[in-house]
């Protein structure tokens, strides 16, 4: 069967900004992924290695001596992201195990950048204290300066490098 | 009032509450193709601008609804939370981040949703960001100078152009709306370049959806924000308790004791006369008048202290105190008390300490050992989380 087309662009913005609004109104806080991220690597490490995370300063104050990392708010929205992403590709025939690349290159050299560039966003992130959604989205519609300058760095990135890979997409 | 205080009513439905807000989330980013790398890196080669448009629509939507409700009185900003400002960290992070997007085709947010909807290069995408979180936390050490430096607390686009909160709501609708149509030409030149060109937009509904927007943001300048004894009127009776059982009194013992505590960050506003203060004044505190309290830059340095900070105001009438509390309370600073009695009782205090000569503008914590343990009651409670902290933590 044929999945469905996206929405259109504008009307999913402004869904998302319901959404945002929403957050704010019920949480103090807007949305975020990166955060979570961060908690599922403590929560990973610790089982192999509990010493290393209360060693380690910057893992020890979320998943040091006691404390559990996953035992958070930020994962449950994470968990809720997924099954939300889940449910929507699910009724929209979306649902579909497949690996997205342009034309130009194999699914090894696709999944291989995709993880190149996981890493890197997941440690930006960590270097930014925040993702596009924590930073750009949540701290774009409150007006922080620094998430404003943040969204554009992101963008600017984005297009300075675009024009070396477009073979990976074009 | 919003924002509600969601923690208060217990973790299931504080956890739930994230569940559900994260669903809605997932739901929209599914909808709208940012499950697909294809579509999320067409933007880079101005093919399709979805993400601009999605992104800059959603920060446009939600600001033109938070400072809307704030504007009219539903929901107190200064309870919102503002990502922090560290202006090099943040701008390197976005390149590099920038630089993962495009090579990985995803954000993290975005990733979660590829994955849902079994995407094998979202999966080892997302993989790969909990890696990189990993290395991160591995090597920070090595730059934590820099990734402390060039920081914030609470810094708004208005803060940095000195304009109104109104204005920059403006500004901003302006600049997505000046986005928007850039986006639409682009795409137009790139998918038919042969097309004769128009400054028009054909789309009706879009030019109807532009003049309302614009409508609420210049709404919401003209409107303005609420005065502080306005914003009292609407949440004060949260705080009046802390008033009527003087929970924010605090005695002249316990403020020497905190004024000696190097782990507090304690500031002083005196607010007696001019005459008043050059005659006595104790050695910490500046003077203010009361119309300072409302004074927008005034505010932005209070708001700058460490979640150790605490402020004390000092005047000898009470009731001035109490409206000086009321009006700082709602512009969002924490920790905040008043010195008991003002000053009327310091003197006579410390009288039968005299023999120890110190100066009385700042006793010593040495002065506290001459008191009974009981002498005065506990009030600073400093809150460690000044607001909820934001998801990114």
């Amino acid at each position: 069967m044929q999945s469905k087309p996206y929405i259109n662009p504008y009307l999913a913005g402004a869904l998302l900004g319901v959404v945002l609004f929403g957050a704010f109104a019920l949480t103090h806080s807007g949305l975020g992924a990166s955060g979570a991220i961060s908690r599922i690597q403590v929560a990973a490490t610790a089982s192999i290695a509990q010493s290393h995370v209360d060693r380690v300063g910057y893992f020890a104050s979320v998943g040091g001596g006691d404390r559990h990392a996953l035992d958070h708010s930020s994962v449950m929205m994470l968990l809720g992201t997924f099954a939300g992403g889940l449910i929507s590709a699910w009724r929209n025939r979306r649902l579909k195990v497949e690996v997205c690349k342009g034309p130009q290159i194999s699914n090894t050299t696709r999944l291989a950048l995709a993880l190149v560039g996981g890493v890197l966003m997941g440690f930006g992130a960590r270097f930014a204290r925040g993702c596009t959604s924590g930073q750009a989205l949540s701290g774009g519609a409150v007006l922080s300066a620094g998430s404003w300058v943040f969204m554009f760095a992101v963008f600017g990135g984005a297009y300075l490098v675009a024009w070396f890979v477009r073979k990976l997409w074009n | 009032m919003f924002p509600l205080d969601i923690a208060s009513y217990g973790k299931s439905i504080n956890y739930a509450t994230f569940f559900a807000i994260g669903f809605g989330f997932g739901t929209v980013l599914e909808l709208a193709g940012f499950g697909n790398a294809r579509k999320l890196a067409a933007q880079f080669y101005l093919k399709d601008m979805t993400v601009l448009k999605t992104m800059f629509t959603g920060i446009l939507t939600a600001c033109l609804l938070i400072f809307f409700t704030s504007s009219i009185g539903y929901l107190d900003f200064s309870k919102i939370f503002v990502n922090q400002t560290y202006l090099w960290p943040g701008l390197i992070g976005g390149l590099v981040m920038g630089v993962g997007f495009v090579i990985g085709g995803y954000c993290p947010g975005t990733s979660v949703v590829s994955a849902a909807s079994f995407k094998l290069d979202g999966v080892v995408f997302f993989v790969g960001t909990i890696l990189g979180a990993g290395v991160f936390g591995e090597t920070v050490d090595k730059f934590s100078g820099f990734w402390n430096a060039s920081y914030t607390e609470r810094l708004l686009l208005s803060d940095w152009f000195g304009w109104s909160l109104g204005a920059t709501v403006v500004g901003v609708t302006v600049l997505a709306l000046v986005f928007f149509y850039g986006a639409e030409k682009t795409e137009q030149y790139f998918r038919t370049p042969d097309a004769p060109f128009t400054w028009k937009i054909g789309n009706r509904a879009y030019v109807a959806s532009a003049v309302v927007a614009l409508m609420v943001a210049v709404g919401i300048w003209m409107n303005g924000q609420p005065t502080p004894e306005q914003k009292w009127q609407h949440i004060g009776a949260q705080y009046q308790p802390l008033l009527d059982k003087r929970d924010v009194f605090v005695h002249p013992l316990e403020y020497v004791k905190t004024w000696n505590d190097s782990a507090v960050k304690l500031v002083t506003l005196d607010l007696r006369s001019k005459a008043e203060f050059d005659a006595f004044h104790l050695d910490s505190a500046q003077r203010v008048t009361f119309a300072q309290l409302a004074d927008k830059d005034f505010v932005f340095e209070l708001d700058q202290l460490p979640p150790q900070g605490v402020v004390v105001l000092v005047t000898n009438d009470e009731a001035e105190a109490v409206r000086a509390w009321q009006r700082l309370k709602v512009q969002g600073v924490t920790n905040l008390y008043i010195l008991e009695h003002g000053l009327r009782d310091w003197q006579p205090l410390f009288s039968h300490v005299a023999s120890l000569h110190f100066d009385l503008s700042k006793p010593p914590a040495k002065v506290l050992e001459q008191f009974p343990k009981d002498a005065f009651t506990t009030k600073i409670k400093l809150k460690t989380s000044r607001r909820a902290a934001g998801l990114c933590s």
